[in-house]
């Protein structure tokens, strides 16, 4: 397998010179590499209640890169998945303004996230029709609904869900703590939402190795016109995919609100979309990484929110270390490939 | 301009598509360039306007060694080629595509460009509107563009690349009285074309070319009969496939029509019985592919009816016709048969009907074993489809072929592949009819088209012809179809010492085909 060996020496040369750029950013705007990784590391894991943003942070990275992973095998890019969490966290928000005061809390939280799920799937099938019926590129049809999405939370906001007397750009109003998931003691962490995102993420790993549904996602993704040839329904495939995403997309909104804002906010997605779609580039088909890169990630965020008090660093190194990171390692497969690619195309 | 290439070779892998091939040109002559599928006329034109660069031999431009490298090149010293299907831009105005690739200073002087543009239309009687999409121009039209746009580069030698495919007879005429002009101002045209009665009626000088050499260079106008004896070379090979027909009716086609951007191709009626083979012969892009995709129901014909055993199968959707037992395998086997990236067992998966949710791998796999036994494919079932050879990749697609397979429709069966694979496939193909199934298959092999088919149609031009027993079927009149002579036989221009008999002057119609 030699082919193996020289893609993985490109990927590891890759991460070496992405690390040592981010080692160069860093000097240049005058910090200290050594001492912006150990604060980074003390501002993630230091006290029991920055672990728990970690795995907050987390939980909607694994979600949304588990819906991005159905996309991006059937050959999509689903650049509406912002929109998708935003209006997941809208239609979250229905059933607990419509039943608060009337149903149990519980039935309330499970509604509210059935809601979630349903408007993040509806709000993906919009994309997906857009894609498939109206010849509209997904890329595009994605992120005019995001600020369709946005555009409709600020709305709701400031119209017909605002608070009493002031309508202000922190959200609507808190709800009732009863309707709050319930946490691992006095921090912000919740069993429940970690729990959700582990059951789809092992969903989504057995869809994709084991059943007809992803095996024909996949080929969908390859090959659309010899996979409509061996008689696979394509449309009905990729309007799945997108689906699907939408539908992780707008769990991941509707614990953002449960769980972590306890009401609707204008920027409920945090651009947690956006930093889901780096992941499932930087893992390509491969489900099994999506924990420990969603972790690596959602640690940076968090770790680098203290840079500025400490270092009098900005906080977004952690976006340009992300970003720089994914970059590199696809100029590496680029360059991989680039490698294995014909000069001359036979006619 | 006189162009004159000599000792031209060029290599595409193990194909050597040229051989030394020399050609020259003088200027103010039309050049006619014939040959049969691959037999090497587009890749000496495509080296000639810097579309592929050659691997050995030299140009001589009026007697001057140049290098051409690049499409931008060959304009610059003068050379424009006018392609099969034209190279403009659809969604462009005229204008516009006029325009595209002129140089000059950064802003365009529109109304100098329209006179430009009017003149030199007037000059060759072309009536464009200059304001109307591309996109809804015939192919006639868009070629007589793509010549006003060349010529307005500065053009002085051109060349047709098979031009008289899919135009209006109308257009075929101004076409070749605009191709006269530019031979008597001096410039000079190549043609490519497998038409025998365009080239003996337009061109000077003709160049035979055969399996990538030049076998013959003549004047015009010269023998039809010497003609296909020089494009094809020998006589065919005789049919070596045992009887397999039954009396039943497989497949019936009535009034249905093939239509694609270039194409307008009507069948009356066609019939084919259980168990027969119909070869489907002439150039490619001439409408074979079609048909077989309509017998397959990837493409529906806006008129007409289709039956399949005795099924109406006319306007079903695509599943329908895989359930009623029909097989589609293309030419182009990793962009339309196979899936690059996925395995031979993820294919057998695919094509193996879902009994649950979850794939049974291990049922899967001794699936998968079974059929590379069966189908003696090298590769294992975690070989990725892409990575197999080309006649294992043909076995592969054999194998995902549906079952029970009543009709199967065939591209291109043993296109790239080695003796062994070919006579393997055909053997397999025979003992599918020996059971039943009727083919019809492509072929730009003529051999194979006579070895293995029943009944021949042959396509060429827009014009598609009735079947003929193949076993009736000589090189003359196979060769003299596909060159777009359908009810005339050959009459022999020699016989009347060369002077313009007309092409079209007393057909003889055969008494029966």
């Amino acid at each position: 397998m030699p082919k193996l060996s020289q893609s993985s020496v490109y990927q590891t040369g890759a991460i070496v010179l992405s690390l040592l750029f981010i080692a160069v950013v860093i000097l240049l705007v005058g910090g200290s590499p050594i001492e912006v990784l150990t604060n980074m590391f003390s501002g993630a894991f230091g006290t029991p209640d920055q672990v728990a943003r970690v795995v907050m942070t987390l939980v909607p990275l694994v979600l949304c890169t588990c819906g991005l992973l159905f996309t991006f095998t059937a050959g999509l890019y689903n650049l509406g998945i912002e929109g998708q969490i935003s209006f997941g966290a809208i239609a979250s928000m229905i059933p607990i303004r419509l039943f608060q005061d009337v149903l149990p809390p519980p039935v309330v939280i499970g509604l509210a996230i059935l809601a979630g799920i349903l408007g993040g799937a509806l709000w993906g099938l919009l994309a997906g029709m857009l894609n498939v019926y109206g010849r509209i590129n997904e890329i595009f049809a994605g992120l005019g609904l995001n600020f369709v999405a946005d555009g409709l939370a600020i709305y709701l906001i400031f119209g017909p869900w605002k608070r009493e007397g002031v309508a202000s750009m922190s959200g609507t109003e808190q709800f009732s703590e009863a309707l709050w998931l319930p946490t691992f003691g006095s921090t912000q962490a919740s069993p429940i939402a970690l729990i959700l995102a582990l059951l789809v993420l092992a969903a989504t790993i057995v869809v994709m190795r084991g059943t007809y549904f992803g095996l024909k996602l996949k080929a969908v993704g390859q090959n659309l016109r010899a996979s409509s040839v061996l008689g696979i329904p394509s449309i009905r495939q990729l309007l799945s995919a997108f689906a699907i995403c939408g539908a992780c997309a707008g769990l991941a909104g509707a614990l953002q609100v449960l769980a972590v804002f306890h009401r609707l906010i204008p920027t409920v997605s945090s651009n947690l979309g956006y930093l889901s779609l780096l992941i499932a580039m930087l893992i390509g088909s491969n489900a099994w990484l999506i924990l420990p890169i969603g972790f690596f990630f959602s640690a940076l965020n968090i770790g680098s929110l203290q840079l500025p008090l400490a270092l009098d660093l900005e906080s977004s190194l952690s976006g340009v270390i992300q970003g720089t990171i994914v970059l590199f390692a696809l100029l590496g497969r680029g360059f991989s490939q680039r490698k294995h690619l014909p000069t001359q195309p036979t006619t | 301009m006189r162009v004159e290439l000599q000792d031209i070779s060029k290599r595409f892998g193990t194909v050597q598509a040229n051989d030394r091939v020399s050609l020259t040109v003088e200027a103010g002559s039309i050049h006619g360039l014939l040959g049969e599928n691959g037999a090497g006329k587009s890749t000496l034109v495509k080296i000639l306007s810097g579309f592929i660069t050659r691997d050995s031999g030299r140009l001589l431009l009026d007697g001057r060694a140049t290098e051409i490298r690049t499409p931008a090149d060959a304009m610059r010293v003068g050379i424009g080629m006018l392609h099969q299907d034209p190279l403009d831009f659809p969604p462009l105005s005229v204008l516009e595509n006029f325009m595209v690739g002129k140089s000059g200073s950064l802003l365009m002087d529109r109304s100098q460009v329209i006179r430009q543009f009017r003149e030199l239309a007037k000059q060759f009687n072309f009536d464009l509107n200059i304001y109307a999409k591309v996109g809804n121009l015939t192919v006639g039209e868009r070629q007589q563009l793509e010549i006003l746009r060349l010529l307005s580069l500065g053009v002085n030698t051109l060349i047709l690349d098979e031009p008289t495919t899919g135009i209006s007879a109308a257009q075929k005429e101004a076409l070749f009285a605009a191709a006269r002009k530019l031979a008597d101002q001096g410039k000079s045209v190549i043609f490519v074309s497998h038409k025998l009665e365009d080239v003996n009626q337009l061109c000077d000088r003709l160049t035979v070319m055969r399996q990538g050499e030049v076998v013959g260079n003549l004047p015009v106008p010269c023998s039809e009969s010497e003609l296909i004896n020089l494009i094809f070379g020998h006589e065919l090979a005789p049919p070596v496939k045992p009887p397999t027909q039954r009396n039943t009716i497989a497949l019936e086609l009535e009034k249905v029509t093939l239509v694609s951007d270039r194409l307008n191709i009507s069948i009356d009626r066609l019939t084919v019985n259980q168990g027969e083979v119909i070869g489907l012969a002439g150039l490619e892009g001439s409408g074979q592919q079609l048909l077989l995709q309509l017998c397959a129901g990837l493409l529906q014909s806006p008129t007409g009816r289709i039956r399949v055993n005795g099924q109406n199968m006319t306007q079903q959707p695509y599943l329908a016709y895989l359930n009623a037992g029909i097989g589609y395998s293309p030419a182009d086997r990793l962009r339309e048969g196979l899936i690059p990236g996925l395995t031979i067992q993820e294919h057998v998966a695919l094509r193996t009907p879902a009994k649950s949710w979850l794939i049974d791998w291990k049922e899967i796999l001794d699936k998968t074993q079974r059929s590379i036994a069966l189908f003696n494919i090298r590769g294992k079932p975690s070989s990725k489809v892409e990575r197999l050879s080309g006649g294992n990749q043909q076995r592969t697609q054999l194998s995902l072929l549906p079952v029970p397979l009543n009709l199967l429709l065939m591209e291109q069966p043993t296109r790239g592949l080695d003796i062994e694979s070919t006579l393997w496939v055909w053997q397999q193909l025979i003992a599918r009819c020996e059971g039943g199934t009727t083919i019809l298959f492509t072929s730009s092999d003529l051999d194979e088209i006579m070895q293995y088919s029943d009944r021949v149609i042959v396509f060429s031009g827009g014009q598609v012809s009735q079947p003929i027993d193949a076993a009736q079927l000589t090189v003359d009149r196979l060769g003299q179809m596909i060159g777009g002579r359908f009810d005339a036989p050959i009459d022999n221009f020699a016989d009347s010492n060369g002077h313009t008999a007309s092409p079209n002057g007393e057909p003889i119609h055969l008494s029966k085909m």
